[in-house]
C-alpha cells in the first residue's frame, strides 16, 4: 500500500510528461518516446564506463576529502577556542565564497582535469561538514566527557569513543548538505571546462542540437541524484542505527 | 586511605566569585563505606569532583595512600548521578563496561571476561549485548556500577547514584550496592541527600553544612551488619541516628554554614 501512494505521482508526473510530449513539434520538447531511446542510447551502457564513472568518481573522490578534512579541522576547532577565534574569519570567508566562483581560478591554476574539479568539489564541500562538526563537537554532553576523564582515557581514545560518535548525527547532517552541494558542483565543473563526464555530454549535446540526448542527460542527472541520497540513507542508519533507536524509543 | 584536608573550592573571580566549599577535612580508610549527606546545594558534587581528580581545589589538599592526587587515580572509579548521560549510548552494555579497560588489558578475551564477571556481579548477566536505551533507569544504572566494578577499584565513587530510580529500585540498589562491598571489600564514599539511605549504607555518615560547605559533623554508625530494608530500619537506634543527622541539617539549611565546624562532635556516638 504505502509503495503504491509512493509511486504514485512520481507515475502521473511521467505519464503527463508522455502524453503533452506525445504530438509535440517543437524541437526543444522532444516526445519522451525520443528522449528514451537516447537514454538507451546512451547510458545503457556506452557512456557509463566513458562519462557516468568519471563524473561520480570525482563527486565521491572531493566528497570524501572533504569529509575527512572537515571533520579533522572542525573536531579541532570545536575544542581550542584559541584556534577558532584565529581561524573564523577564514572559514567565514571561504563559506561565503559561491563556488562556482572558483571554477576559472581552479582551471587556470590546476587545468581542466580530474584534480581541479575534485579539488573545487571538496572546497565548496568542506565548509558544511567542518561547520557542522565544530557546533557537534561544542555541544557533546560535559558529563561525558568527566567519564571518560574519570576513567583515563587517552585523547585519541576520547576522540574516538566520545566526542566523534556524538558528534556523528550532526556530522553526518553536514555531509547530507554537503552531498547535495557536491552534485551541483559536479554538474557545473564538467560544463565550464571538461572533456568527459554526464554534464559535459548533456551541455554537448545542446551545443550540437541534439535535444533527446540533452534531456536523457538531464533525466540520468535526476537519477543519479536519487540514487546517491538513498545510497547515503542507507549508509547513514548503519553508522547512527543506535542514534535512530535512541530517538525512536523517546 | 582517601584522605581530603582544608579542601576550598571557589568557582569564578572578583565580585563574582562563588565560595562552593569552604572547608572540608576528612579521611576514609580503607574498606569503609562512608556517606556523604547535606543539604540541596551543598557543594556535595563539587567535592567529589576534586576527590576524583576532575577538578582542581582552590586550595586545600586531597591524597590518596600519602600521594597527591592532581589528575584521575587509577585507584578510584566514579559512578555518576545521571545514569542517561554517563553511559555513551552508541555502545551496547559489555562495550560500555568494557571501554575503561582497554588501557588495562591488551587482549580482548581478558577484558570481555572482566565485562563478564562485573555484569554477573550486578545482575546483568544476558544484558550485554543491549544498548544502554533499551534498559530501565534501574538497570542502567547497574550497567554504570558494574563499569566501576570492572575497573577494579580501590575506591569507589557514587554521586547520588539513585536520585533519578523509583522507591523500590533505590531499596534494590542499596541492597546490591551493600552485597558488592562485601565481596570485593571496595572502599565507598558515596554521595546522597537521603538521609536514610546514608544511615542504611554507612560505617560514618559525614553531614555536610549548606554553602560554603563545611564539615558539621561526623556521625559513627553502630548499626549491626548485614544491613537488612526491614529489620535494620525497624532498630531504634536506626531512628535516633536518622533524627540526629536530620536535624543536623535542617539547621544548617536554615542557617547556612556554621561559622566554627565541630568536626569531632560524639553526639551521634553512643559510647
Amino acid at each position: 500500500m504505502r509503495i503504491v501512494l509512493r509511486l504514485l505521482v512520481p507515475v502521473l508526473l511521467v505519464l503527463l510528461w508522455w502524453t503533452t510530449s506525445a504530438g509535440s513539434t517543437s524541437p526543444f520538447y522532444p516526445p519522451l518516446r525520443e528522449v528514451l531511446a537516447a537514454f538507451q542510447e546512451s547510458w545503457l551502457f556506452t557512456r557509463l564506463g566513458s562519462d557516468l564513472v568519471p563524473s561520480v568518481t570525482r563527486l565521491l573522490a572531493g566528497l570524501l576529502i572533504a569529509t575527512v578534512v572537515g571533520i579533522a579541522v572542525g573536531a579541532a576547532l570545536g575544542r581550542s577556542r584559541l584556534l577558532m577565534q584565529a581561524l573564523n574569519p577564514a572559514v567565514q570567508f571561504g563559506r561565503s565564497l559561491p563556488g562556482t566562483a572558483l571554477i576559472p581560478i581552479s582551471v587556470v591554476l590546476f587545468g581542466i582535469g580530474d584534480g581541479s574539479k575534485i579539488l573545487v568539489i571538496a572546497f565548496v564541500c568542506l565548509f558544511p561538514v567542518l561547520l557542522n562538526t565544530v557546533d557537534a563537537v561544542r555541544g557533546v554532553d560535559p558529563h561525558l566527557e568527566d567519564v571518560a576523564r574519570s576513567y583515563r582515557l587517552t585523547p585519541a581514545q576520547r576522540l574516538a569513543f566520545v566526542l566523534l560518535p556524538a558528534a556523528a548525527p550532526q556530522i553526518f547532517a553536514g555531509i547530507r548538505t554537503a552531498l547535495g552541494i557536491a552534485f551541483i558542483m559536479m554538474v557545473v565543473t564538467e560544463l565550464y571546462a571538461a572533456t568527459n563526464g554526464v554534464g559535459f555530454v548533456t551541455l554537448s549535446a545542446r551545443n550540437s542540437f541534439d535535444v533527446p540526448q540533452m534531456w536523457a542527460g538531464t533525466v540520468l542527472l535526476g537519477l543519479l541524484g536519487v540514487a546517491l541520497s538513498a545510497l547515503f540513507l542507507v549508509l547513514q542508519r548503519r553508522v547512527l542505527s543506535w542514534h535512530i533507536g535512541m530517538t525512536e524509543r523517546n | 586511605m582517601l584522605s581530603v584536608t582544608n579542601l576550598r573550592k571557589t568557582y569564578g573571580s572578583g565580585g563574582q566569585a562563588v565560595e562552593a566549599i569552604r572547608d572540608l577535612t576528612l579521611t576514609v580508610d580503607k574498606g569503609e563505606f562512608v556517606c556523604i549527606v547535606g543539604p540541596s546545594g551543598a557543594g556535595k558534587t563539587t567535592m567529589l569532583k576534586c576527590l576524583c581528580g576532575l577538578l582542581k581545589p582552590s586550595s586545600g589538599t586531597v591524597t590518596l595512600d600519602g600521594a597527591p592526587v592532581t589528575g584521575p587515580p587509577k585507584e578510584i572509579a566514579s559512578v555518576f548521578q545521571d545514569y542517561s548521560r554517563s553511559l555513551m549510548p552508541w555502545f551496547t552494555v559489555q562495550r560500555n563496561v568494557g571501554l575503561p579497560l582497554r588501557n588495562r588489558y591488551r587482549s580482548a578475551a581478558d577484558r570481555a571476561e572482566r565485562v563478564a564477571t562485573a555484569l554477573d556481579a550486578v545482575g546483568l548477566s544476558g544484558f550485554g549485548d543491549r544498548y544502554p536505551w533499551q534498559l530501565s533507569g534501574g538497570m542502567q544504572q547497574r550497567v554504570a556500577i558494574a563499569r566501576g566494578l570492572a575497573y577494579a577499584p580501590e575506591i569507589l565513587l557514587l554521586d547520588e547514584p539513585f536520585a533519578s530510580v523509583d522507591a523500590q529500585t533505590r531499596a534494590d540498589l542499596e541492597d546490591l550496592i551493600l552485597r558488592v562491598r562485601d565481596d570485593t571489600g571496595v572502599t565507598m564514599l558515596l554521595v546522597t541527600h537521603d538521609i536514610d539511605e546514608a544511615v542504611y549504607l554507612a560505617d560514618r555518615v559525614v553531614v555536610m553544612s549548606a554553602r560554603p560547605s563545611v564539615v558539621l559533623e561526623t556521625v559513627p554508625v553502630d548499626l549491626p551488619r548485614p544491613r537488612d530494608q526491614v529489620t535494620t530500619k525497624r532498630l531504634p537506634r536506626f531512628a535516633e541516628l536518622r533524627a540526629h543527622v536530620l536535624t543536623l541539617i535542617r539547621r544548617t539549611a536554615l542557617d547556612g554554614a556554621a561559622p566554627t565546624p565541630d568536626q569531632h562532635s560524639t553526639i551521634g556516638a553512643r559510647r
